[in-house]
């Protein structure tokens, strides 16, 4: 793989960690600590809202982040013939 | 059958599986022993890592601290699953790339140093030793209940039972049982879960249940909130001021540090490729999940029984549970008014109540009148958890000083069979060390492992990370942030536990943070010096920088290998 393309496929790869590492840090750190007063506020049902993303919410995120990222990174292995065969 | 009996009959049946699959499975070569041949599936290894993860601090005493702390419980939930996301995106696939067994080997290699690799090993040694301490309380706990014995020979037997287990698998062995075990620790975990939602709230899903109306018409978490603020306990789901600083910083420690954990890392070392890394990344969350969304239902189900229970009852009444923990002495009454009944509020002076944290997990079946076999379903769900993650760090300890001390600085014609003796030997001294240090713990289980994290956060994972991601990362600059992060955190932790003999006050701590979260800062201070030292210094020669961009692209990954 020449050097131009592999940098090409790092920064592509750069940016998807830096989307998904923000939903990473806002589902925990935002909605589920600094600004867990605020959503409590808001009712889910019998859950305040704050309250269900530190103990719910966050948690079915992060299984997403990384299924999400496993589909994203393998089609750029593909894409860039990186890939392991 | 009492419970006793379904006890013994429940928990003989999963060990006699564990030896079975163990004994199928055992090790024959080291390298069997250290990364099980590196052939293992995803979907198992996942399954493996989630129960090498959850340990006695998950199963049985993360739902009694929410149980106790309400919101701020929440540090462990987001704290010991976010933590999986770091792993799966930012190191796990390179890790498996790079292909050798063990985190101090990568140090080792990405720093060209064996200085590097010494202080690497020295902090995988001290984090993993921690951390199985951690893992003892959790099997005293569990067995002076179900045997009825005093906490210390509790420990006792636990030590004895972790010893024959552990030296006898190696990670083939142990990889295959952990699959078992993590089989047997969720149904035991959600079946309980199941029957208290659905006597509770109606609701089968205990996830769902948690925010469900109970029989009176109330929602679940307005009632409980209710009952706390009555006995001048704190809002059940609000978080204090002084919460959030906390929560924010231990949080981040956990994850950080779960990123960090020499025993996770090496899991992403046994599968094939590095596409069934990141997958297998993925799959252990997904099984870790199942247990982590259902301990804060069990946590809030728990309170509220606990407090309708005990609260202003007489204790001539007490349920037979009670008496039984009391034996333990995990659960004290003291009677200061002398009216005969129980007096269980947030005011020291009048509280006449003390409850070990721990042992919520194990009482609340009890608590909630379920039949015998599902309380004998917790206890051997309970010492599964406890096993799985012992064998899986004692594994660590013992390859960090076979592998990694006696074969690279000590030994080096050592003859692989003299190898493997050396590892089981090693296992032998740090399961009887854990266990002495287990019977007077600093905290409850899960601050023991919360402060294990830390000291992984700190030490570890700016020095993974930046080996992949700064190819101008060089081993003076590694060293140093590895050397000050480490000692700062220690030092704090240290200095601020009382338990530890430290003279620290929480009047003096920094910005109020506690011992355990303080591996966040520890972790950034290890990142600034890093980055300065190395940019002080020479880079890194340019076989090292090829060998960075080189672990970064995904194909042509072998087998892990030796040297």
């Amino acid at each position: 793989m020449s050097n131009p393309d592999l940098q090409q496929y790092w920064r592509k790869n750069l940016k998807y960690l830096a989307i998904l590492l923000s939903i990473w840090f806002i589902v925990s750190y935002g909605c589920g600590i600094l600004f867990v007063d605020t959503l409590n506020n808001i009712k889910m049902g019998g859950f305040p809202l704050g309250f269900w993303f530190a103990q719910q919410g966050a948690i079915y995120v992060f299984v997403a982040l990384i299924f999400v990222y496993v589909i994203l990174m393998n089609r750029l292995d593909k894409s860039f013939n990186v890939d392991e065969k | 059958m009492d419970i006793q009996t379904w006890t013994l009959i429940i928990v003989g049946l999963t060990f006699l599986l564990y030896i079975a699959v163990a004994i199928w499975a055992r090790a024959g070569s080291t390298k069997e022993f250290y990364v099980a041949g590196g052939g293992v599936s995803p979907l198992a290894n996942g399954m493996a890592t989630a129960a090498d993860w959850m340990s006695a601090a998950s199963y049985l005493s993360m739902a009694g601290l929410i149980s106790f702390t309400g919101y701020a419980g929440s540090q462990y939930l987001m704290g010991w699953t976010g933590g999986y996301v770091l792993l799966a995106l930012l190191l796990a696939p390179y890790l498996r790339k790079f292909g050798k067994f063990t985190v101090p080997d990568f140090i080792g290699e990405r720093y060209y140093s064996r200085q590097a690799r010494l202080v690497a090993l020295i902090c995988a040694i001290f984090v993993s030793f921690t951390y199985v301490v951690g893992q003892m309380k959790g099997v005293g706990v569990a067995f002076s209940r179900f045997l009825e014995v005093p906490f210390e020979q509790g420990i006792l037997i636990g030590i004895c039972i972790v010893f024959f287990y552990a030296v006898l698998g190696g990670m083939k062995g142990i990889t295959y049982t952990q699959v078992a075990q993590y089989c047997v620790l969720i149904f035991a975990f959600t079946v309980p879960a199941i029957f208290i939602s659905l006597q509770m709230v109606g609701n089968p899903i205990p996830q769902i249940g948690m925010g469900g109306t109970l029989s009176d018409g109330t929602y679940l978490l307005d009632k409980l909130n209710k009952l706390s603020t009555d006995l001048g306990f704190a809002e059940y789901t609000s978080a204090g001021i002084n919460d959030r600083i906390n929560v924010f910083f231990i949080t981040a420690a956990l994850m950080f540090g779960t990123a960090g954990l020499p025993h996770v890392i090496v899991r992403f070392f046994t599968v094939p490729k590095v596409r069934d890394a990141r997958k297998s990344a993925g799959y252990a969350l997904l099984f870790i999940a199942i247990l982590y969304t259902t301990a804060p239902a069990v946590a809030a189900f728990a309170r509220t029984n606990l407090l309708q229970t005990v609260s202003n009852q007489s204790y001539t009444q007490m349920p037979d549970w009670f008496s039984k923990w009391e034996t333990s002495g995990l659960i004290k009454f003291n009677d200061l008014n002398k009216d005969g009944l129980i007096q269980y509020v947030a005011d020291p002076a009048v509280n006449e109540l003390t409850i070990d944290r721990d042992i919520m997990v194990l009482a609340n079946p009890e608590i909630a009148n379920l039949p015998a076999w599902v309380i004998a379903l917790v206890v051997a769900g309970g010492l599964a958890a406890a096993l799985s993650t012992a064998a899986g760090l004692l594994l660590v300890i013992a390859t960090s000083i076979s592998h990694d001390l006696l074969k690279n600085y000590l030994r080096p014609n050592i003859s692989e069979k003299g190898e493997l003796i050396a590892a089981r030997v090693a296992i032998a001294l740090a399961v009887v060390g854990a266990g002495i240090a287990g019977m007077n713990p600093p905290g409850f289980v899960a601050q023991v492992v919360a402060l294990a994290f830390g000291l992984a956060a700190s030490s570890f994972f700016p020095a993974i990370i930046l080996g992949i991601f700064d190819k101008r990362m060089n081993k003076e600059g590694a060293i140093a942030g590895m050397i000050v992060g480490i000692l700062f955190t220690a030092a704090y932790i240290i200095y601020f536990k009382p338990q530890l003999g430290g003279p620290g006050t929480p009047e003096g701590l920094w910005f109020g943070i506690k011992p355990e979260g303080i591996g966040t800062l520890g972790m950034l201070i290890n990142l600034v010096v890093a980055l300065l030292v190395s940019r002080l210094t020479p880079p890194p020669s340019a076989e090292v920088q090829q060998m960075v961009e080189d672990i970064r692209i995904p194909r042509g990954a072998g087998e892990a290998v030796g040297h």
